[in-house]
């Protein structure tokens, strides 16, 4: 009854149930994969739940925390404030888009991973250096979801401004921006998920708080896998948390036309 | 490419002042350095006040035409004017419909019909807002989005936004064509009441026959690409008018016979 495409509705208990059972069974064969090999290194669900609570009884987890999200904070929104009128100005003037556009191909698919060299000769070991790896890794996903939200809002809507008697730059805040912004959103979400995957691996190497240095000081002092494997669980988690919250722009009214499946 | 109307139809136009004249207009369309004519030698005299339905068959250029006269697009050679004035680009006295419904999604009922009024003070404004709401029967939706509205509706809305910055042309290019046909019948009436009430000059591009005759003072047909006025039609019946009456009758199968169409399916 209840099979994979059934088109009814699930039963409002079935919604939680399946997701939950899928989860213990993960925990289930998580915790008895470590049993049966006998492994020393590897922690089992129950131990990482042990250091968790080691960490927050520590009351370092929760600076780490807030030194993480800040940096992500600091380096998307710097990303957002200059790519979103960069990416703006690139789609309204197609021949700025053409010059500049194979230099910005080139550096789009270098990881900010490569860069962290580069970051800290510009910025030193530090806060900075991290925050500028994040930019990067958000700074071309939004400038490329403005560029092409603005290349692909319908001629109509341009020409209906026109015909209104808009300047150019009215057009450009009354009909392009808010025409592109469901893409703009799409963009800004990509690009938050990028900062927070950054975010970590730059604090591996070039400071020494948040989350991703708590990964890799938890194994360098006593190879703490208990500990390495909640921090991991965390940023899971708080990246979720990010996107969920992101997600709720798409309901705003005024961009809800621009996403599907959105009643 | 006789202008002359069918049979003994001459029932010359009452209106005096002219309001756009169509003055030898060529266009040519340049695409992978292949040229595609496709308005080739067009005149045409509009009055003030007049409703003109351009009909032909699809694809034929008439909503090229109509892009034209507007603005959005200059002739490869000959003129527009409008009031005497050479046409250079769109202008907000002559507001251009979609037919794909240009109705911005992002704005509410309110937010689409006061677009244009952002040069007005707030409380001017919201009453042409508030009046315009009414004429299109929209009360009650005052704040709901576009993606809410039926398809009858948001043209009726477009329609409204048009209408609320008072312009003294209407550019309406098959405006019902994605209506059902209940729907469209209602938007006919509701322009004819609206075209009487406002006495604004209307061109509309249609590929419905019926719906030309049924609307316009002269209906003008155009032949396949490029396109070229075949025959300029006056439609002698005063409004409201009889959809069986004889007259009608004979002024529609006249038309379809000019297009080469058999009024039997």
């Amino acid at each position: 009854m209840n099979s994979a495409n059934s088109l009814a509705e699930p039963k409002k208990w079935e919604r939680y149930f399946w997701p939950l059972l899928a989860t213990a069974l993960f925990l289930a064969l998580w915790h008895f994969s470590v049993r049966w090999t006998g492994t020393r290194i590897f922690p089992s669900p129950l131990e990482v739940e042990r250091g968790m609570a080691e960490l927050i009884r520590k009351h370092v987890l929760w600076a780490d925390i807030v030194d993480s999200l800040r940096r992500v904070a600091i380096g998307f929104g710097a990303a957002a404030l200059l790519g979103i009128p960069i990416g703006l100005t690139l789609g309204w003037y197609p021949a700025a888009d053409q010059v500049v556009n194979p230099t910005m191909q080139i550096l789009r698919p270098i990881s900010p991973i490569a860069w962290i060299p580069v970051a800290i000769i510009f910025f030193g070991v530090g806060d900075n250096a991290a925050i500028f790896l994040i930019f990067l890794g958000a700074y071309f996903p939004i400038v490329v979801a403005c560029i092409n939200g603005v290349s692909n809002v319908p001629s109509m809507y341009r020409r209906a401004g026109r015909n209104f008697g808009l300047t150019p730059a009215q057009l450009l805040t009354k009909v392009i921006f808010p025409a592109a912004l469901p893409q703009i959103i799409i963009g800004l979400r990509i690009a938050l998920g990028i900062a927070w995957l950054v975010v970590v691996a730059a604090e591996m190497i070039a400071v020494d708080s948040g989350l991703g240095y708590l990964i890799i000081d938890s194994r360098n002092s006593g190879k703490r896998y208990d500990l390495v494997v909640a921090a991991m669980l965390l940023i899971g988690v708080i990246g979720l948390l990010l996107d969920l919250a992101f997600r709720r722009l798409e309901k705003i009214k005024s961009v809800r036309w621009g996403f599907r499946n959105v009643s | 490419m006789s202008t002359t109307p069918i049979a003994a139809l001459t029932h010359p136009p009452t209106a005096t002042t002219t309001k756009l004249s169509v003055e030898n207009v060529n266009m040519v369309f340049t695409r992978d350095g292949k040229s595609t004519p496709v308005l080739a030698d067009i005149n045409l005299t509009v009055h003030d006040g007049e409703f003109i339905c351009l009909v032909g068959p699809s694809g034929c250029g008439k909503s090229t035409l109509l892009n034209t006269m507007a603005g959005f697009l200059s002739p490869t050679s000959g003129t527009i004017r409008i009031d005497n004035e050479p046409v250079t680009g769109p202008d907000a006295r002559r507001i251009f419909v979609f037919q794909e419904r240009g109705v911005f999604p992002w704005l509410t009922v309110q937010g689409n019909i006061g677009f244009g009024l952002f040069k007005l003070p707030r409380a001017e404004r919201d009453e042409r807002i508030a009046y315009y709401i009414k004429m299109v029967g929209l009360e009650g939706f005052e704040e709901t989005y576009p993606n809410e509205l039926s398809g009858g509706m948001k043209q009726r809305l477009e329609v409204a936004r048009a209408l609320a910055v008072n312009p003294d042309m209407l550019f309406l290019d098959e405006p019902f064509g994605a209506l059902d046909s209940i729907t469209r019948l209602i938007m006919r009436g509701e322009l004819l009441r609206i075209w009487h009430a406002e006495r604004k000059t209307i061109i509309f591009v249609t590929h419905d026959i019926d719906e030309a005759v049924q609307l316009a003072d002269r209906v003008v047909v155009l032949n396949s690409r490029p396109a070229s006025i075949q025959q300029i039609v006056t439609i002698d019946i005063p409004h409201p008018r009889d959809l069986s009456s004889p007259r009608y009758l004979e002024l529609r199968d006249g038309i379809l016979q000019q297009i080469g169409l058999a009024h039997r399916v």
